[in-house]
């Protein structure tokens, strides 16, 4: 692909210090460690990792809402391009209305108090994009009719609404203020499985209608297999492997991936006992282990992968992984 | 010979808007050595089926005069729901039945160590001295496969970590020897490497107690791998029931089917996902007829919205309630 990527993220840091020291720096704690990755503009890309692998963090880096501890993350549509690192605070104020979030709790996210209107209007007056209450009304109907709401509902408060018809009204809010890049966090995880597929056809559909670029975070790995173009794996921090989807799912090249994929439960019952079983747990990302951080819990660990960080090397055209033995 | 029976299960819950059902008409039974899975999405009723064997559910509910849940002990049988007090009723909570919550942090008390807590039920249900009981809580920590199960024994629930914590919770639950095991969404808060863990400890101490575990879950692919037999729950209703392999593979209740296509498959990723239409309906605006005719695809006018199902066998130990589908399990 000779296309420029619409975020570019270079050798990114995030650090959040334990607690707090009288004299020098407290100790850090390295929640995304030296992540490279772009995203090209139009794609749905897929971060999948265990809890505490630093998916959030990376996604909030994104969006600037996390401090970023060193390295780049550049955001570069056609018309603007934005260093995220060091925005000031004007140009943030317009970066966030081109980056936008979709959180993963449809219950909490929406305020009891607002009207369904209300809450989709809200983001269109804090940043002033509408002049009139006409034309912020015909946008809020706009969106809400893209993402399958009913117009009547506009007038009704969020108790009065399911979990799938909530995240609906919490993706309209998100997509009504014209985003380019949406990072979408966890935002089926609290959904049933047979509203999780409508919300899941919903935002494929508006990503073809909008031209939307999609970071979507979850720790699913099926739903990310079925949505995504790209699949990149955190563990502890540290990207270990991305690749297209079909290349990452038909050939994991990672240990961690490979046992990942092994460790969904089949709906096959046949399949019993078939998994390959990762030992023990993750560990405390305040204290990772040296070399590799998988090398713990490793089936294939050498003597290598304890001492040596492994290299982020591309295997074939678009899939990288880091790993010493692949 | 079944250890536990519950029949026409009928559970109402008194609120200021009226009757709520949450149960109606469920029956099953679980056999000794029996993994009986238990699916729905949220506000199926599934835990609250499993909360009545043990009479958890809180004081305004309202059990129906045909519900029956039996139990059959060495010692006799036992009729759960004529129980009254709390002192009867520790014959069957923690004693012939145990449960694992979904949230170990929640269960555990935050202030009191994980071993004095193994200790005080072991106290209650066992003749046991404290000796013998922290003993016995010591090896069950290790039996789960928790390492330094003499230093965890004295850590407070928030010292462990989320996958330790339902291995303790499982270790606790076991160590009074019950009869039945309910586990509640035991693994859904949990990453799936640790995930597999759990299960594949859970499966192995069923082989060596021999107990019967209600194992609840919106996760079909979880039941295909731990259950011996599913029941599909739809608004308080058992919608199907049968072997596991039978369900999953030749499902005959619109639902059922509906949940399986609604499901990302890792082996079919081009297959889109196909969503059952609509919402669930909120328990206060229960259909009449088939709980499930305003979602389902294969509706029949004036029948389904008006009268109810009646189970019919689609197999061996097969059974289906849905008036679409005839006793060959092909639809009618």
């Amino acid at each position: 692909m000779t296309e420029k990527p619409l975020i570019s993220i270079n050798k990114l840091n995030v650090e959040f210090p334990l607690g707090r020291t009288l004299f020098g720096k407290p100790p850090m704690l390295s929640a995304v460690n030296d992540v490279s990755l772009d995203i090209m503009p139009g794609q749905f890309y897929g971060l999948v990792g265990e809890s505490g692998s630093g998916k959030t963090t990376l996604g909030k880096a994104i969006l600037r809402a996390v401090h970023i501890s060193s390295g780049e993350i550049t955001f570069d549509d056609s018309d603007v391009n934005y260093d995220v690192g060091s925005l000031a605070k004007k140009e943030l104020k317009n970066y966030r209305k081109l980056a936008q979030l979709i959180f993963q709790d449809p219950y909490a996210a929406l305020s009891p108090r607002m009207t369904v209107r209300d809450i989709i209007a809200e983001p269109l007056e804090v940043m002033g994009l509408t002049k009139t209450r006409e034309e912020t009304d015909e946008r809020v109907r706009d969106i809400a009719e893209k993402c399958r709401l009913n117009l009547e509902h506009l007038r009704r408060f969020p108790h009065a609404f399911s979990g799938g018809q909530r995240q609906r009204i919490s993706i309209a809010r998100t997509l009504v203020c014209n985003p380019k890049f949406v990072v979408a966090d966890e935002s089926v995880a609290a959904l049933d499985v047979s509203i999780q597929a409508d919300i899941l056809n919903l935002l494929q559909s508006l990503q073809d209608q909008l031209g939307l670029t999609f970071l979507f975070i979850s720790h699913d790995l099926s739903v990310v297999a079925h949505i995504c173009d790209h699949v990149a794996v955190m563990y502890l921090g540290t990207l270990v492997e991305s690749a297209p989807t079909r290349k990452l799912f038909d050939n994991p090249s990672h240990p961690y991936t490979k046992a990942l994929l092994s460790a969904i439960p089949s709906l096959d019952p046949d399949d019993r006992g078939k998994a390959q079983k990762l030992e023990g747990e993750i560990p405390s990302p305040a204290n990772p282990p040296p070399g590799c951080k998988f090398h713990t819990r490793c089936p294939m660990a050498e003597d290598r992968c304890r001492k040596e960080v492994p290299q982020w090397r591309e295997l074939s055209k678009d899939h990288y992984a880091a790993c010493h033995l692949v | 010979m079944s250890l536990l029976k519950v029949k026409n299960l009928n559970l109402q819950f008194r609120t200021d808007e009226g009757l709520i059902t949450a149960v109606e008409n469920v029956s099953f039974e679980i056999n000794a050595g029996e993994v009986l899975g238990l699916v729905g999405e949220s506000g199926s009723g599934k835990s609250v089926t499993a909360k009545s064997l043990m009479q958890l559910n809180p004081s305004n509910s309202v059990y129906s005069p045909e519900s029956s849940i039996k139990l059959e002990l060495e010692s006799g049988g036992v009729d759960v729901l004529s129980l009254k007090n709390p002192r009867e009723l520790v014959v069957v909570r923690g004693g012939a039945i145990s449960m694992i919550f979904q949230e170990p942090m929640a269960s555990f008390a935050p202030a009191i160590t994980i071993g004095a807590q193994m200790v005080e039920q072991l106290m209650i249900h066992t003749s046991m001295t404290k000796k013998e009981s922290a003993a016995l809580s010591v090896e069950m920590l290790e039996r789960v496969g928790i390492s330094d199960a003499g230093m965890r024994f004295h850590q407070y629930a928030f010292e462990l970590s989320g996958g330790m914590r339902q291995r303790a919770m499982i270790a606790m639950a076991l160590s009074t020897k019950p009869k039945v095991l309910i586990a509640d969404e035991p693994t859904t808060a949990l990453d799936v490497t640790i995930q597999a863990q759990v299960l594949d400890l859970m499966k192995d101490l069923v082989k060596e107690f021999g107990m019967a575990i209600l194992f609840i879950t919106h996760d079909l692919g979880v039941i295909a791998q731990v259950a011996d037999r599913v029941a599909v729950m739809y608004l308080g209703s058992i919608v199907e029931s049968g072997p596991v392999r039978e369900v999953l593979q030749s499902p005959s209740h619109p639902y059922t089917k509906g949940l399986l296509n609604a499901l990302p498959k890792l082996d079919a990723l081009d297959e889109p996902l196909t969503p059952i239409p609509g919402d669930i309906p909120s328990p206060l605006e229960r259909p009449p007829g088939c709980v499930f005719h305003t979602r389902c695809p294969e509706v029949l006018a004036e029948k389904c919205d008006s009268s109810v199902p009646q189970r019919t066998n689609v197999g061996q130990d097969h059974s289906v309630s849905c008036f679409a589908v005839d006793s060959t399990g092909k639809a009618a």
